[in-house]
């Protein structure tokens, strides 16, 4: 009977074309609305890395005074977001996590090797070599740099697919060099396309900028004095000037990254961090409590106040319009079901039951649903662009569209529309035969 | 075939209650064709929809077919209107934007049947009323006349066990509704029970039996059997 009711419902559905254009109208702009509001939303909440979001760890050291006014870029807890240089290298040195990464963000000079072509500036990322598999970074050609390069300070580089395109006509880099602020650095690997969003191994900076274009050994950054191209916050004493100062300092800049695949050494490794504080507070450099955190990627972002509130009441709004729409829609649903309640008087004497009509008219509010879905999308798709088109490119990387989001709206327009037409259907079932009949 | 027992039925408010039918009685059987007439207001109407299902009955019993319909739940008596049950009505109800075999199909779906065993019954209907050649005109492109022989069709095209006309030639100019009361004429005598309620005594005439209602009652017209037909019965109320 679903293909009968069906084309009943197509029937219908002509039979009265403005009435049906303004209900498919009321979803579709609900629907666009919505789902152009919840696309960016879910894009900046979703997990960027679903299968290891619960094994990677931000690690936190309170290393300022808890007593001192909160400073830039220290959160609620007055821990701050990253570590100095000395409890980044400590943890390193120490290897407690089965994989881990100190980095920051920075960047290079690139001087291509046409000189046609005029040298610009690529963002980077120092890190260590754990990065890449931590992240399942994919790669296109090569691999990471060895454990032995890291130690060795080597002057090799990891580039995105996107440089390589540019640089090498996305041929097969490995083994070429870059020149990169006046150095030639060996390309060992080029990665796929890769740029979670959000970037969640480094909110401090552009929470939602793409991934980096270089990455280059912690270790080599370091020795070549590389300058933080992010947050570089400092509890007011600056330390001693000069790049040896700067890494004897208290100052934070640096984001680091335990992989913990297991609740015991996610335990162990909180022990390690506990006995490392107290250890630095019986050295003297901290005369605080030990404070120390962990943090998964999803707990990360919420810490980091990803997701904020204005872009929650925006939903709700958008949402609350759906509402409306789908108010407007049952009114217009009932006002056309009702027109027919003769027919239906027809039907029920020629022997449809109650729950025959009742399947009828949802059949009926779906298939207006799925027409509102699809208006609904083009009319996300309208507001994307709108929102591309507005805002910068970083966020403008949150109004794509995927195959998901398709199926959400689809579901939701029919979902509603259906739950939209309960009412008129339900009141639809109710009609009275005989009178219904005598009315004729 | 159909056997009211004292039935009644009432409409009531909070200060008010009226009775379209009291005590009435009545006993058709099978193969007869009966019609009820009485003046506007009598409960013509109002019999015709407890004895198709369409209202329920306030008091008495009600036996159709043999089967006690009293305390029946909307899908039993959905079926079984659908499977006993013929309809023609004074303004043909048929469904305007289905075409003529389409009419005919609804109660065939609701029926269950396969799509060729509705493909045959339709047929069948379309050739018993003379409408073969106008399957796929739609009820807007036909006269009352034949849109009335479009509902009986589909009134027939289940093989009901009683058909139910209310006025079936009310809506029609004199010759159609010749045409249309041959028809009925012609289904009772292969057979089919028919009960139609009309205020016209002429048409009344063309029936098996009258059954007259006043005030919700049957009135005893007294012994007055008329042969139609092949088919001679005594009054039974």
């Amino acid at each position: 009977m679903f293909a009968y009711y069906f084309n009943l419902a197509l029937r219908s559905l002509r039979r009265n074309v403005v009435l049906t254009a303004l209900m498919i109208a009321a979803i579709g702009v609900g629907i666009g609305a919505s789902m152009t509001t919840l696309t960016v939303f879910r894009a900046m909440s979703g997990d960027p890395i679903p299968q290891k979001s619960r094994q990677l760890f931000a690690v936190q050291i309170g290393n300022w005074d808890p007593q001192l006014k909160r400073g830039l870029g220290a959160s609620s807890d007055n821990l701050q977001p990253q570590l100095s240089y000395i409890d980044a290298m400590a943890l390193i040195k120490a290897h407690a996590a089965a994989r881990q990464t100190a980095m920051y963000a920075t960047g290079f000079a690139l001087t291509p090797s046409n000189p046609e072509v005029r040298p610009f500036q690529v963002q980077t990322r120092a890190t260590y070599t754990d990065f890449f598999p931590m992240f399942q970074v994919p790669f296109r050609y090569g691999a990471p740099w060895s454990a032995a390069e890291d130690e060795n300070r080597a002057e090799v580089v990891v580039i995105s697919t996107e440089l390589n395109d540019k640089v090498f006509a996305g041929l097969n880099s490995v083994g070429k060099t870059l020149n990169l602020d006046g150095r030639d650095y060996r390309v060992v690997g080029v990665t796929g396309h890769w740029s979670p969003t959000p970037k969640f191994y480094d909110l401090n900076n552009n929470q939602f900028d793409k991934a980096e274009e270089i990455f280059v050994p912690f270790t080599r950054a370091i020795e070549a004095q590389m300058f933080s191209w992010g947050n570089y916050n400092c509890s007011g004493d600056v330390g001693e000037p000069g790049w040896e100062g700067r890494l004897r300092s208290e100052c934070v800049w640096f984001q680091f990254w335990a992989e913990l695949p297991s609740a015991d050494s996610l335990a162990r490794y909180r022990m390690f961090l506990n006995n490392y504080a107290s250890d630095q507070r019986r050295a003297g450099r901290f005369t605080w409590l030990p404070a120390i955190r962990l943090r998964d990627v999803r707990e990360w972002m919420e810490y980091n106040q990803v997701v904020t509130n204005s872009a929650r009441i925006l939903v709700l709004v958008s949402f609350s319009f759906l509402f409306v729409c789908l108010l407007n829609a049952m009114g217009l649903m009932l006002a056309k079901i009702m027109g027919r309640a003769s027919d239906i008087g027809v039907r029920r004497a020629l022997g449809a039951n109650r729950y025959a009509i009742f399947s009828q008219c949802l059949i009926e509010a779906g298939v207006i649903g799925l027409a509102g879905g699809i208006l609904g999308l083009l009319l996300t798709a309208l507001g994307l662009a709108g929102l591309r088109a507005l805002l910068s490119q970083d966020v403008g990387r949150l109004t794509h569209f995927s195959v998901a989001d398709v199926s959400i709206a689809v579901a939701l327009s029919v979902g509603a529309a259906v739950l939209a037409g309960l009412y008129p259907t339900w009141r639809a079932a109710q009609v009275q035969l005989a009178w219904q009949l005598k009315a004729q | 075939m159909l056997k009211m027992t004292h039935l009644s039925k009432a409409y009531r408010t909070e200060v008010l209650e009226t009775y379209a039918l009291r005590d009435f009685s009545i006993h058709v059987k099978e193969g007869e064709f009966v019609a009820v007439t009485g003046p506007s207001g009598s409960g013509k109407t109002t019999f015709l929809s407890i004895a198709g299902l369409l209202e329920e009955f306030t008091g008495g019993e009600y036996q159709l077919d043999g089967a006690n319909v009293r305390g029946l739940n909307d899908n039993q008596r959905s079926r079984l209107r659908n499977e006993k049950i013929g309809f023609i009505f004074q303004a043909f109800n048929l469904i305007s934007d289905l075409n003529v075999q389409d009419n005919i199909d609804v109660p065939l779906r609701y029926r269950g049947f396969n799509a060729a065993e509705r493909r045959r019954r339709i047929q069948e209907a379309l050739s018993r009323v003379g409408l073969s050649a106008r399957s796929r005109h739609y009820p807007a492109e036909l006269s009352g006349g034949q849109q009335q022989r479009v509902a009986i069709a589909r009134a027939l095209a289940g093989s009901p066990r009683l058909l139910l006309a209310d006025e079936p030639t009310g809506n029609l100019d004199t010759q159609m509704a010749r045409g249309v009361l041959d028809l009925l004429e012609e289904l009772h005598r292969d057979g089919a029970t028919i009960v139609m309620v009309t205020h016209d005594p002429e048409l009344a005439v063309r029936a098996q039996r009258e059954v007259h209602i006043v005030d919700g009652q049957v009135v005893d017209l007294g012994a007055q059997p008329r042969s139609v037909g092949n088919a001679f019965v005594a009054n039974a109320t």
